[in-house]
């Protein structure tokens, strides 16, 4: 006699899950599309500002932060990719790209720090949310993003959605992490001079924290980065248009060009935030 | 220096680190020891029913080796760790009951505190974290700002307002972390170890300064420390701990005269190798003018001791037998009323010369009882030399190098006839 039949006994989970989203979707749609709504709105503020700004003045714009936060070099360089991705014929999907990664990176800042501020401050919520920042992090995005299409329809806003449950995790941890760093002593001096536990956060934890917190930063944006070609292929805009598209068709040159903005705009990214995360110079 | 009004008082105090602490609390009681306790139930015992009184305007130093639980002990002063059990009082009130609101204006206001490892802010400039606990209370920042400026300038770094601390050296960072707490300018200040990361020289530069400071505007100091050359060069009483306990509390001449125990006689024996030392082996020939008992009056004795800058001279025949000790006090005395040329009516009454021989801790008496160093002789009455109060505790305190050191010193003998 077999102790183990995996074959006809069986735990019927995917089937209890398929009914569970059925069920919300037909009971709380509206709700979730209402949820989409401070997102929507965002990214038709961004998408907005983009569209107003002539091309050269956003170069400019960039290359000056560039120039501010990682120096010389770097402002160079962010000039000529631009230029670049523009003569290359993207730069309207660049521009999609860029709000809606400066969206889903926004959210997730305004989610993330304090999950992280709190997750720093105390054991339990730390272990409680491990294992959901451990499932965002590790989950393949093509799992959810059939719910989230269920949920809240195909498009642009579903695209960012998908992208800030997979960008959230490194700003949670490493803010997290920065306040965890943050010697016990300071700490306790602070409270010896009467510091409140908001003064405690704002005066010492969190000013100290803050090189992490844009380590943090710098990790979600290139994450949110990556998923824009998956985000594409639920029907969001972007520079993951051409490389699906490419896909589909078999057009290499199309998906590598897409693909190459990607990177250029990635690296781009990264250098002007992690310079913003080096500790300034005191004049 | 100090009067005799309780600023503190610690009635009783014990702190239980664990997860039942009454438990322990009752097992205590029961009259187990702290090992007992921690290997049945895995609690520790910080600090158990201690109880003294720190009077306004003291210096008032708690002593102990690691683990005796003297940073326990000052941080339950403030609240940073809660007493299991016990009552603190300061002016009167009692910080173990006060709610969180009572509490921040104790530590806002009253007390100030300065720590071992300086603990200042890495992103703030040296005048801001001058300022840190005045801002903490909401004041303004130009008037804030400008009374860091006061503090700092108290500890000699005015100057650097606009440093930031990793570009200080270890004393002046600690010098910051005492403006820090002078700033707000409490009634007391906590000092947990706050001069022991600091090397020798700085430690007693520091040391020097607290005095100083404590001279102008008299605060009552709570100075943690493990150090007994510090306990005794700044505290003007001493509480001495030992596995949680207060074993003694009282002056540092007290102290060393009737140590409470075993425990704290230790202390002396720990740092010091005084079953080795013996009084010959310290004693030093080169700090006082030696006069010879024959052919010089008082008159002539008195000039080379003003001349010398000494407040005692040690009289010798030309044997060097020591015949006695004199002070600049006894020899004007004795030329005020006759002037004879004979030196002994200006002899100090209670001086008496201790032998080569003698250990250390036979000495110990001799030397707190008078103000002046105890000379030592051989066995033959020969003069060798003198130990002062602040030589004896130097030799408790560095041991045997330095005392080699002492004794080639003292060969260079300066003898005036």
């Amino acid at each position: 006699m077999r102790l183990l039949n995996f074959d006809e006994q069986r735990i019927p989970l995917d089937d209890w899950i398929q009914s569970g989203v059925d069920w919300l979707v037909y009971n709380y749609r509206d709700l979730f599309q209402f949820i989409k709504v401070p997102i929507e709105k965002t990214l038709e503020g961004l998408q907005w500002l983009f569209d107003i700004t002539p091309p050269s003045l956003l170069i400019l714009l960039l290359a000056l932060a560039a120039w501010r936060y990682a120096g010389k070099r770097v402002a160079v360089f962010t000039i000529l990719t631009l230029l670049l991705i523009g003569y290359l014929g993207l730069w309207e999907e660049t521009l999609v790209t860029l709000s809606m990664v400066i969206c889903a990176v926004l959210f997730c800042a305004l989610v993330g720090i304090p999950l992280g501020i709190l997750a720093g401050r105390s054991d339990r919520f730390q272990v409680l949310l491990r294992p959901f920042l451990d499932a965002m992090q590790t989950t393949p995005a093509f799992v959810y993003l059939v719910p989230v299409v269920m949920l809240f329809s195909i498009g642009t806003v579903s695209g960012v959605l998908a992208t800030i449950v997979f960008a959230l995790p490194p700003i949670v941890r490493l803010t997290s992490l920065g306040i965890r760093q943050v010697h016990p002593e300071l700490v306790e001096a602070a409270l010896a001079f009467g510091a409140t536990p908001w003064q405690v956060l704002r005066k010492v934890q969190f000013p100290l924290a803050l090189p992490s917190v844009m380590a943090g930063l710098n990790q979600t944006i290139m994450m949110a980065l990556s998923m824009v070609v998956i985000a594409a292929l639920i029907g969001a805009g972007g520079l993951g248009g051409p490389v699906v598209q490419g896909l589909n068709t078999l057009e290499i040159g199309l998906a590598t060009i897409g693909g190459l903005a990607i990177v250029l705009l990635a690296m781009i990214l990264d250098r002007i935030t992690q310079g913003m995360g080096q500790p300034r110079r005191s004049n | 220096m100090s009067s005799q009004v309780s600023k503190i008082r610690v009635e009783a105090v014990s702190k239980i680190f664990g997860p039942h602490p009454k438990k322990a609390l009752k097992m205590l009681a029961d009259g187990a020891d702290k090992e007992t306790i921690h290997s049945k139930t895995g609690m520790t015992v910080g600090v158990h029913e201690a109880s003294f009184d720190i009077h306004v305007g003291e210096i008032f130093v708690i002593m102990g080796l690691s683990g005796s639980g003297k940073s326990t002990m000052v941080r339950m002063l403030n609240r940073l760790i809660e007493p299991t059990s016990g009552a603190i009082y300061v002016d009167g009130d009692n910080v173990a009951t006060m709610n969180d609101q009572q509490l921040r204006q104790l530590r806002r206001k009253k007390m100030g505190m300065v720590f071992q490892s300086f603990a200042l802010m890495p992103h703030l400039s040296v005048l801001d974290n001058a300022a840190f606990g005045l801002e903490m209370s909401g004041m303004p920042k130009p008037e804030r700002h400008e009374r860091a400026l006061q503090a700092l300038a108290q500890v000699g770094l005015d100057g650097y307002a606009n440093s930031f601390p990793r570009e200080l050296s270890g004393g002046m960072q600690q010098r910051v972390g005492l403006a820090r707490g002078l700033a707000v300018n409490p009634d007391v200040l906590l000092m947990d170890e706050a001069f022991s990361a600091l090397d020798p020289l700085i430690r007693t530069e520091m040391q020097d300064e607290l005095l100083k400071l404590q001279a102008r505007a008299q605060r009552t100091i709570v100075f943690i420390s493990h150090d007994l050359d510090e306990a005794m060069r700044i505290g003007d009483r001493i509480a001495i701990m030992e596995g949680g306990r207060v074993v003694q509390v009282g002056t540092p001449e007290e102290i060393l005269q009737q140590p409470a125990d075993d425990y704290v006689r230790a202390f002396f024996r720990g740092v010091d190798p005084t079953n080795i030392l013996t009084a010959g082996d310290i004693a030093r020939d080169t700090q006082v003018t030696v006069i010879r008992h024959q052919g010089e009056g008082p008159r002539a004795a008195l000039q080379r001791l003003i001349s010398q800058d000494r407040a005692y001279g040690y009289v010798l025949d030309s044997e060097r037998q020591l015949k006695g000790v004199v002070s600049t006090d006894s020899l004007k005395e004795l030329i005020d009323s006759e002037g004879g040329k004979d030196l002994s009516p200006a002899f100090l009454e209670q001086a008496r010369a201790v032998t080569a021989s003698d250990s250390m801790q036979d000495i110990l008496p001799e030397i707190t009882a008078h103000p002046w160093p105890i000379p030592v002789v051989n066995a033959d009455g020969r003069y060798l030399g003198v130990i002062s109060k602040n030589l004896f505790l130097r030799t408790l305190h560095r041991g045997q190098q330095e005392t080699a050191q002492a004794e080639a010193e003292a060969h260079s003998e300066k003898v005036i006839s």
